[in-house]
């Protein structure tokens, strides 16, 4: 195989490899793929403009942000606005909050919603419309219809400016129930029947049959949740009252503000990318469940 | 909740303890939808009947019943009514130019080219998971009145504006950073859609003489109208509550030209007006829950 492609030049190789995989390169002519790739190139290039700026920002000095604000690239790279960051007081707190509030809402999740919508493909009930139709609603009730309440219910159980406060709302998000319960609903029914038949409980079926064979449902609810988590602002924003329980997001922001007086963008844009990166990591190895769990949210 | 559940469960189910550990099974979901949706939007209703005040917290029942009285002093406050103009920018602007940008890409991504489709992809998505305050910080950087872009119009001659402080220019940036952040997702829909139109109808129209143009015309536009509806309603409910990228970058200003309704709600929050406050967070329910009506009417006969 490899041969024959060697025998055959570029374009002819690619165009057989295309055809075979889809008809569709029927449909191509020629001379539009080296113009289809340079206008996805371009696009490409507009989309990652963002990325660059910040990566060359942050490796400018104090001094080269005053002679020259808006510069493309440094003059001299320095690693300067990083080791001024960690510095920063509080910077570690947010950032060890950021993690804490991750994982409460992580674990809530996989234990809400591999729980939840397990029960909601797999079992019969009395009320399950009815909870399913609960899952539908709390998709579509806007945020902004519910922080005020939400905000005064969590001051009434004294959890404002606590991180458990922060990551509450978070912990059963319906997205991850609406995943799993598509998942479960591609397992089979013959699975579990003879799991009952043997005699096992609905917990021990659970735990034994369904979670093992749940492992992808699972990575996308990870993905989803700690995505939804890390990034998340402007509920943090409310509840988060003193520095003490701010995430990173919100300290960035703050950190922001406070030094936008001495326009210090090198510090700022060292504070962008320590929040971007451990997300921006995590999609670049695990793409497919990102991918899935947007999809998901189409509620196809 | 459950005593509701108690006739039906006798009547339906099997037996009423596979009933119970069922919803033993839905506990933890439930609490939290009980603690954080259903309870909270109805707290909602009842405060914008109100006009309840951050300092009455402690004693709310204290507080004066106003009946619709939020509602008709939000209609004519001329700054929820600027508000609801704004936000109806966003979604005009917004909605089409994602979704244009989001479905050429896709449609380019599916046509046949194989070489770097992952990469473009993964490039394409990208924005989608990056953090919003970070970006808004990037995107300040940039547009500042000294900053990356200005400088780059510098070199073609151009002498750039202070886009954030200006009225008129504040918006489109604002706008452009939600477009950013978002075609990625209805580019992977769409793409989803696509990969799920049969490729025999193409083959057919092919050899039937259809060009590419033809093809997209009258097989992909068509099959894929459910996926474009869908797409499009999600994307309106989104930009409808847009937040983040108008409070980040210009928190409403300058001159509230970039103040949506979200941001709205939040500032009436702020200055302690909670009873507004949650009168217009119900007008921002009842459009989204208006869209989402449609959404189902439209779809359903297709689907």
């Amino acid at each position: 195989m490899t041969a024959v492609a060697a025998s055959l030049n570029d374009a002819d190789a690619d165009l057989i490899a295309t055809a075979a995989e889809a008809p569709i390169a029927l449909r191509t002519p020629s001379v539009g793929r080296p113009l289809l790739y340079g206008a996805l190139v371009l696009c490409a290039l507009l989309t990652l403009l963002p990325f660059f700026w910040v990566v060359s920002g942050s490796l400018r000095g104090l001094d080269e942000f005053r002679s020259d604000p808006g510069a493309w690239l440094p003059r001299h790279v320095t690693l300067d606005n990083f080791g001024r960051l960690f510095r920063t007081e509080g910077f570690g707190r947010f950032l060890t909050n950021s993690v804490l509030v991750a994982l409460m809402v992580v674990i809530g999740n996989i234990v809400a919603a591999s729980a939840a919508g397990y029960a909601l493909a797999k079992l019969e009930f009395a009320g399950k419309r009815l909870a399913f139709g609960a899952v539908m609603a709390a998709m579509m009730v806007p945020f902004t219809t519910v922080f005020v309440t939400q905000f005064v219910i969590t001051v009434d159980m004294g959890l404002a400016d606590t991180l458990t406060g922060i990551a509450l709302p978070g912990v059963a998000l319906p997205l991850s129930v609406f995943i799993m319960r598509q998942y479960a609903q591609s397992v089979p029914d013959e699975l579990l029947e003879a799991a009952r038949i043997d005699g096992a409980g609905e917990f021990r079926i659970f735990f034994r049959v369904f979670l093992p064979l749940a492992g992808p449902a699972v990575a996308t609810i990870t993905i989803m949740s700690f995505l939804n988590s890390w990034n998340n602002f402007i509920w943090p924003l409310i509840v988060a009252q003193s520095t003490a329980s701010y995430t990173l997001p919100v300290g960035l922001a703050a950190t922001s503000q406070a030094a936008q007086h001495v326009t210090d963008y090198g510090l700022v844009l060292a504070g962008a990318i320590v929040v971007m990166l451990p997300v921006l990591v995590l999609f670049l190895f695990l793409q497919r469940y990102f991918v899935q769990g947007i999809a998901g949210s189409g509620m196809r | 909740m459950t005593t509701t559940l108690v006739p039906g469960a006798r009547r339906r189910a099997r037996n009423s303890r596979r009933t119970a550990v069922a919803w033993l099974f839905l506990a933890p979901f439930a609490v939290v939808f009980l603690l954080y949706t259903a309870v909270p939007t109805v707290a909602a209703l009842g405060f914008s009947l109100t006009d309840l005040r951050g300092s009455d917290l402690r004693h709310p029942l204290a507080v004066d019943f106003t009946g619709l009285d939020n509602y008709l002093r939000l209609f004519q406050d001329p700054t929820f009514l600027r508000d609801i103009l704004n936000t109806g920018v966003f979604v005009a602007v917004g909605v089409p130019s994602t979704m244009v940008i989001g479905f050429a890409l896709a449609v380019a991504l599916n046509s046949g080219i194989r070489r770097l489709r992952g990469v473009f992809r993964t490039v394409f998505f990208a924005p989608v998971v990056t953090n919003v305050v970070a970006v808004a910080l990037i995107w300040q950087y940039a547009f500042n009145a000294g900053g990356t872009v200005n400088k780059a119009l510098g070199y073609i001659g151009l002498a750039g504006p202070n886009w954030l402080d200006d009225p008129h220019l504040a918006m489109p940036v604002v706008i452009l950073l939600g477009v950013w952040r978002n075609f990625g997702t209805a580019m992977v829909l769409f793409l989803a859609g696509l990969q799920a139109v049969p490729e025999d109808v193409y083959e057919a129209a092919a050899l039937d003489g259809a060009g590419r143009w033809r093809q997209l015309r009258h097989i992909t536009l068509p099959l894929l109208l459910p996926t474009t509806l869908m797409v499009s309603v999600l994307l309106t409910v989104f930009y409808l509550q847009v937040f983040d990228e108008p409070y980040l970058l210009t928190d409403g200003g300058p001159l509230g030209s970039t103040e949506s309704v979200s941001l709205y709600t939040y500032h009436q929050f702020g200055s302690g007006q909670l009873g507004m406050s949650s009168a217009a967070s119900f007008v921002m329910l009842l459009l989204v829950l208006l869209v989402s009506v449609v959404q189902f009417r439209l779809l359903r006969p297709r689907t």
